[in-house]
């Protein structure tokens, strides 16, 4: 088997008493873009910080490219582009200034950086800006400078903190294009760390789910959503024109192999079963002289996914602070099923 | 956006193809990053306005111990009359203090105001944390941005020196003493190490506070202690706790004397104003009282360089000290602290 790229074992972090990340295990292979995923404050940029080796971990090691983070930061470093959540320039300092400062401390030659900066800033769509100062540069171009300034050393691995934060939407689109284009076409690594899901979905392979510290999910979106909604992991929505008779309908659709649920309101009814079934549903419609308007078949995104996690997070912690290891290691029995 | 990436294809195996050719050696981050705080410095506002500032008193104090210089070397009663260059340096008529007294005055705003948002800047903007994801140790931050600052200095107060001897050539046609020209550079090192100390007292402070502002006022705040209040303070301090002077032997008013200069040396002005006088009045043999005993069959003539720095090296090494603990200290909490923001 190939050697992950990542590999993080049994990291944990302490900030006094909160633990911020908890035993955390996770392996990413080269060419893959993992989406870290959680809301704020899970300790994703924690984790981020302690793959950089910029933080101490309290125990457990992350492995980047076969160095020890922590022991051997430098070339680790060498290796990694970071780019964090807030990402800052030296304002006094033009773009172009401020992206030949960081090829310079990544050992590009003298005779070279400038042009190599300039071209970087033209292909991030920064042409007009770079003899701006970046005092002056607005959030989304901030984010573009930063991902010349992550490209132009020429890294392995790439690491983005909350990289869509503040684009406009044609700018997160781009954006994302790019990274999963670099990816495929360099072989490179990345991590990402959001909490829009949407774009995550749009461009990871595998995402991993994030919350408290602890990973409580791993995989594509594809396993994720069967292993969460496992009861029933198909669903149709039907729209009817009129249902005279609701009951009856239920029971009637009940009949129908591999249904667990029927719900049925004015004009709609929803069908959730173990197997895709929707022409035998559709077929059912129409044999019984239906007026379909409109059949939907539900799939479970990111959205749902999400929004399953924390509710069950939020209930945990409504409910007993005390129970929330145990019903964080009932989470985790469910996916070690798998 | 293919073409983009396209793009980037090229420029990636290109990047590849030369670092395995490895034709080139690649420049020391340190330097790089000491040269880009060099430039940072010399371009910004305030170190423009303070080197104006001192420029403007040394032109002011060269002008007026120019025109004293006649009056100074002609008189017969100062062993020191025959020091052309270091009299430049320190005669006045009253109107102007000399340039050192300057120094011991706008040197330490001059440091203040080149170290005090050293760290906490780069942090509250979000730069620290992408320069430390760069290939660089942490260490080399820190370092670089004393190292920077310490040159520019070195070059302000080098220049000065020069600029001073090289204008008492022209007008005075008088030739420089190898004995002058020593001690003249020694007043340079001694100027640099004694800013040296604010620069890196800001720094730690720019370390130890977040907020540019708290560590600015904080620096000017010991500064003015030092400066104003803390003479008062050990005053009051002298007339409760020690007794009337009216009632002491000859001895004891000595021994109690030997105390209260310690205490005033604690100041750093106080170090470096002892040091540069003795250093630029070669006749000064003592910065405490003298005894008669040690007075009895001294002769009134000027002190060789090594003597003066004899006697100043007290000072001079509790300068270099307090520069270089509050240096250790800044880098410890350096070293240990978080970096994200």
């Amino acid at each position: 088997m190939e050697q992950p790229i990542i590999e993080i074992n049994g990291l944990t972090k302490y900030y006094g008493r909160l633990k911020a990340v908890d035993n955390l295990h996770l392996r990413i292979n080269k060419g893959e873009i993992f989406g870290l995923l959680g809301p704020n404050g899970a300790g994703k940029s924690t984790t981020i910080l302690m793959l950089l080796g910029l933080t101490e971990p309290s125990s457990g090691e992350a492995h980047i490219c076969g160095f020890n983070a922590s022991r051997h930061p430098i070339p680790v470093k060498r290796k990694v582009g970071y780019m964090p959540d807030s990402v800052g320039f030296y304002n006094e300092l033009t773009a172009l200034e401020n992206l030949s400062y960081m090829g310079r401390l990544n050992g590009i030659p003298e005779t070279t950086v400038k042009e190599l900066a300039r071209d970087m800033l033209v292909e991030v769509g920064l042409e007009a800006a770079i003899h701006k100062k970046a005092g002056t540069f607005s959030r989304g171009m901030k984010q573009r400078l930063g991902l010349a300034d992550v490209l132009i050393k020429q890294p392995e691995v790439i690491i983005l903190d909350e990289p869509t934060l503040g684009i406009d939407p044609a700018g997160v689109r781009d954006f994302l294009e790019l990274i999963r284009q670099l990816s495929q076409r360099q072989g490179l690594t990345i991590l990402l760390s959001s909490h829009h899901l949407h774009q995550v979905q749009q461009v990871c392979n595998r995402v991993g789910i994030f919350v408290g510290g602890q990973l409580l999910a791993e995989g594509n979106i594809q396993t994720l959503a069967a292993n969460l909604f496992k009861s029933a992991p198909y669903a149709v929505q039907v729209t009817l024109k009129t249902i005279q008779d609701p009951v009856a309908l239920q029971k009637e659709l009940l009949q129908l192999p591999t249904i667990e649920k029927v719900t049925v309101t004015e004009a709609m009814a929803e069908i959730s079963g173990q197997e895709d079934i929707t022409p035998d549903i559709v077929r059912f419609f129409v044999g019984k002289g239906f007026d379909v308007t409109g059949v939907q078949k539900k799939t479970y995104g990111l959205d749902e996914i999400y929004q399953q996690y924390f509710e069950n997070n939020l209930k945990e912690n409504v409910f007993n602070e005390k129970s929330s290891g145990l019903f964080q290691r009932s989470f985790f029995g469910r996916f070690k099923k798998r | 956006m293919k073409s983009q990436v396209a793009y980037f294809n090229g420029l990636f195996s290109a990047g590849s193809k030369s670092a395995k050719t490895g034709s080139y050696r690649p420049a020391n981050p340190f330097l790089v990053m000491v040269r880009k705080e060099v430039a940072d410095q010399v371009h910004s506002w305030r170190f423009i306005i303070l080197a104006g500032l001192i420029l403007l008193t040394f032109i002011g104090s060269m002008y007026v111990s120019l025109s004293n210089i006649s009056k100074a070397v002609a008189d017969t009663r100062d062993p020191d009359r025959l020091f052309l260059y270091l009299k430049l340096l320190t005669i006045t008529d009253g109107t102007l203090p000399p340039f050192h007294v300057f120094i011991g005055f706008l040197g330490p705003l001059l440091g203040i105001s080149m170290g005090f948002d050293a760290i906490n800047s780069e942090q509250s903007n979000g730069t620290l944390i992408r320069l430390m994801a760069q290939p660089v140790y942490r260490d080399a931050v820190i370092n670089a941005k004393f190292v920077a600052s310490l040159v520019v200095i070195s070059t302000l107060f080098l220049s000065l020196g020069l600029l001073m001897i090289g204008g008492g050539l022209i007008i005075t046609g008088v030739k420089i003493e190898p004995s002058e020209f020593i001690r003249i550079l020694c007043f340079v090192a001694l100027s640099i190490i004694y800013v040296a100390f604010w620069l890196n007292l800001s720094i730690l402070l720019s370390v130890k506070f977040r907020q540019t502002a708290t560590s600015a006022l904080m620096a000017i705040a010991i500064w003015l202690f030092f400066t104003v209040f803390y003479q008062i303070l050990l005053n009051i301090m002298v007339k409760a706790l020690l007794p009337d002077p009216g009632l002491l032997s000859q001895d004891q008013l000595q021994s109690y004397n030997g105390i209260i200069l310690t205490f005033l040396r604690f100041v750093p002005s106080q170090l470096y104003t002892d040091a540069t006088s003795t250093l630029l009045m070669p006749s000064v043999r003592s910065l405490g009282p003298l005894t008669m005993e040690q007075m009895a069959g001294a002769i009134p003539s000027p002190l060789s360089v090594r003597e003066s720095l004899l006697v100043v090296w007290p000072q001079v090494s509790g300068l270099i000290a307090a520069t270089v603990s509050c240096f250790a200290l800044s880098y410890y909490l350096f070293m240990r602290r978080e970096i994200r923001t």
